[in-house]
């Protein structure tokens, strides 16, 4: 889900051969050529990358669960179960088995990919944004302004990312607070979002740095461009390609952060559904019903790993050293 | 776009240039200095010359010489740190560029003034078709509609005679030979009708059969839209044919500055006929290249008197003390030499 939408900002040379291929092969018989940019020579190395396909279809997988979960799991049911079937173990209608509270695993790990993913996707977005944009602003700006937003970028990259999402959710999230699902979700995405943006913004403003200074932004500056525009149009497409790869790679790690946070108590909460929880709840029966944190764990590491393996190729095609 | 700049001239008051020679664009005694953490570079030390429309001005020198950083003044892309301006102007249409507001100046980059970089490759954004690059200035300065501006984008590269521009359109720079992307380029300078173009080493990076072309290409240009042009080279081969006029730049100053002509037949500065004398000739096959002794001076710290004295064949004393200030030297042409009469009127 981030990657469509980060790409359509970086996309126009891609999107441009399919709109205007037709006249292009009607007006150029001798030039067999087709016309290719930075991002259709990475979609025709992804091709052939089977470590693409399998982490695609898998993330695909992963997002089709988080938006229709009835689908995987029809008539099933995450937050309600009966006690009588606590604990009980894999059948042909409980194919994960119950967890304590007699709820039905498979359902729950199901439904749990929502959260999970939600939760992740929407603060590496924000992460990039207000990231990428920091970073734009002070390597663009540069001088004094770079200097304050890299000293802020400084003291939150100091803080520990587990100690100071803890004393952020125990300050906003304490045991006294509501159990409003958004609140939650929102929350833990808020520090996510606080504690990781230092990382792309330097990451940004490196890649402005060295853009900034070549000859096509000073050309568009002489022809006229004004300041948006060299921004917009021609710095920001040209610095993309590491934030694309770092975001998807953020999303596996960020699903990680959130199934931490969860299992420390921090993190989202019952009644919200999410492997963290279920990992958290499942690790005292352990001994008695594995099930309980295996299979949450199983998906957990799958989604991790899908998008860290889609990062790694799309990184790869991006890169042309690596060609 | 004239009579704007026109009514403009007449409101600017005190705080425009006082007053209107009738020149395109003038530079009159610029002075910039690059403050380093070595120390201050004077780069620039009061240049001054002009360009008429349909006229076509040569700046020559060597590396260092100052020569695109007085185009990069011009323009408004001096990188400020550590460029700074310290005085002079640059008239355009006879009001002070260098007093403008930001967006003013913005407004005459490309409609007004238009620049051609000397590498084209790295010149033109790597992520975005050619064709679309050239549209663009249509669709956000005129704007034009997607349609129109591709067709006045095909139309320029027509101009600039690349083949099959139709097709062209749709390709990416690198898949552009240097040649033709030096002609995108051009096409992408002259796409909103400058009055002055300014072209920075335009051949430097292409082989010589190349050079010729665009340079004719250039030549042709200039001629058919009446365009003033400033053609920035180290290379005096490439000046003989194009050029009306040429200036010569040493150490941030002009040396020297005379028809292409007389220029040739006699140099009135010494530099200038170490330079032509440098011009290896095929009918001296065999014996060894000529060259003007020592390297250009430290600009951090130029020594007293005439800059080019320590390699000047012909130092004086007075040489080392004073600077010689750029004089007229008979019909035309002026030279910044204690010694220019005796030069030009030689046998």
């Amino acid at each position: 889900m981030s990657d469509p939408s980060t790409a359509s900002i970086v996309s126009t040379p891609g999107a441009h051969p399919t709109d205007s291929a037709a006249p292009a092969t009607a007006g150029q018989p001798q030039s067999n050529e087709k016309p290719r940019g930075l991002l259709a020579d990475a979609w025709r190395d992804l091709r052939r990358k089977p470590l693409f396909w399998i982490s695609a279809t898998l993330i695909v997988l992963f997002l089709l669960m988080a938006a229709f979960p009835a689908l995987f799991a029809p008539g099933g049911d995450p937050e309600t179960g009966a006690l009588s079937r606590s604990l009980n173990k894999p059948s042909a209608e409980g194919w994960f088995g119950y967890d304590v509270q007699g709820r039905d695993v498979y359902a729950r790990v199901i439904y749990g990919a929502r959260a999970s993913i939600q939760v992740a996707v929407l603060s590496v977005l924000g992460t990039l944004l207000i990231g990428g944009t920091m970073g734009i602003i002070s390597g663009y700006r540069g001088g004094w302004v770079d200097a304050l937003l890299s000293r802020i970028a400084d003291v939150f990259f100091g803080l520990p990312f587990v100690l100071g999402a803890i004393v952020i959710l125990t300050t906003f999230n304490g045991s006294g607070s509501g159990n409003s699902k958004n609140k939650i979700m929102g929350l833990v995405t808020a520090s996510l979002i606080v504690l990781s943006w230092p990382v792309v913004m330097r990451l940004m403003r490196s890649s402005v740095l060295s853009t900034k200074e070549a000859d096509y932004i000073v050309a568009a500056r002489a022809l006229g461009a004004g300041t948006g525009r060299i921004i917009l149009k021609h710095l920001l497409p040209n610095c993309l390609a590491p934030l694309l790869v770092y975001g998807t790679i953020m999303v596996g790690s960020f699903i990680g952060a959130e199934a931490t946070l969860s299992f420390l108590g921090v993190g989202l909460k019952s009644p919200v559904v999410s492997w963290g929880i279920m990992i958290s709840d499942g690790q005292q029966f352990v001994r008695v019903a594995p099930g309980l944190v295996f299979f949450p764990a199983a998906f957990l590491v799958t989604a991790v790993l899908s998008f860290v393996m889609l990062g790694e190729a799309v990184r790869e095609a991006l890169d042309p050293k690596l060609r | 776009m004239s009579d704007i700049l026109v009514s403009e001239q007449s409101a600017s008051g005190p705080g425009g240039s006082g007053r209107p020679s009738g020149r395109l664009l003038e530079v009159d005694d610029l002075r910039v200095e690059f403050r380093t953490r070595d120390g201050v570079a004077k780069v620039i030390n009061g240049v001054t010359y002009h360009v008429d429309a349909g006229e076509t001005l040569a700046v020559l020198g060597e590396s260092g010489s100052g020569k695109s950083v007085t185009a990069q003044t011009i323009m408004g892309i001096l990188d400020t740190p550590p460029g700074f301006v310290t005085g002079g102007q640059v008239r355009f249409h006879g009001k002070d560029m260098l007093r403008m507001s930001d967006e003013e100046r913005r407004r005459i980059r490309g409609e007004g003034i238009a620049m051609i970089f000397q590498d084209a490759l790295s010149a033109l954004n790597p992520v975005f078709t050619v064709g679309f690059q050239i549209a663009e200035q249509f669709r956000v300065r005129r704007g034009m509609g997607r349609a129109e501006a591709k067709k006045r984008a095909i139309d320029m590269l027509d101009q600039v005679k690349i083949p099959n521009a139709k097709g062209r359109f749709n390709n990416y720079p690198h898949q552009f030979s240097g040649g033709m992307r030096q002609r995108a380029m051009i096409a992408m300078s002259l796409a909103l009708d400058p009055e002055v173009l300014i072209a920075d080493e335009p051949t430097t990076a292409l082989d010589v059969t190349v050079q010729a072309q665009i340079m004719d290409l250039l030549a042709e240009l200039q001629r058919e839209r009446q365009m003033g042009m400033i053609l920035i080279t180290h290379d005096l081969g490439v000046v003989a044919d194009v050029a009306d006029r040429i200036a010569v730049m040493y150490a941030g100053r002009i040396v020297e500055e005379a028809d292409v002509y007389d220029l040739y037949a006699k140099p009135a500065h010494p530099y200038t006929m170490g330079l032509i004398e440098s011009i290896p000739r095929l009918d001296e096959k065999g014996q060894q290249l000529r060259t003007i002794k020592g390297l250009p001076p430290n600009l951090m710290n130029i020594p007293p008197g005439c800059p080019f004295n320590p390699r000047c064949p012909m130092a004086q004393p007075v040489c080392r003390e004073t600077i010689p200030p750029l004089l007229q030297v008979g019909n035309a042409r002026a030279s910044a030499c204690h010694f220019a009469e005796e030069l030009v009127n030689r046998v």
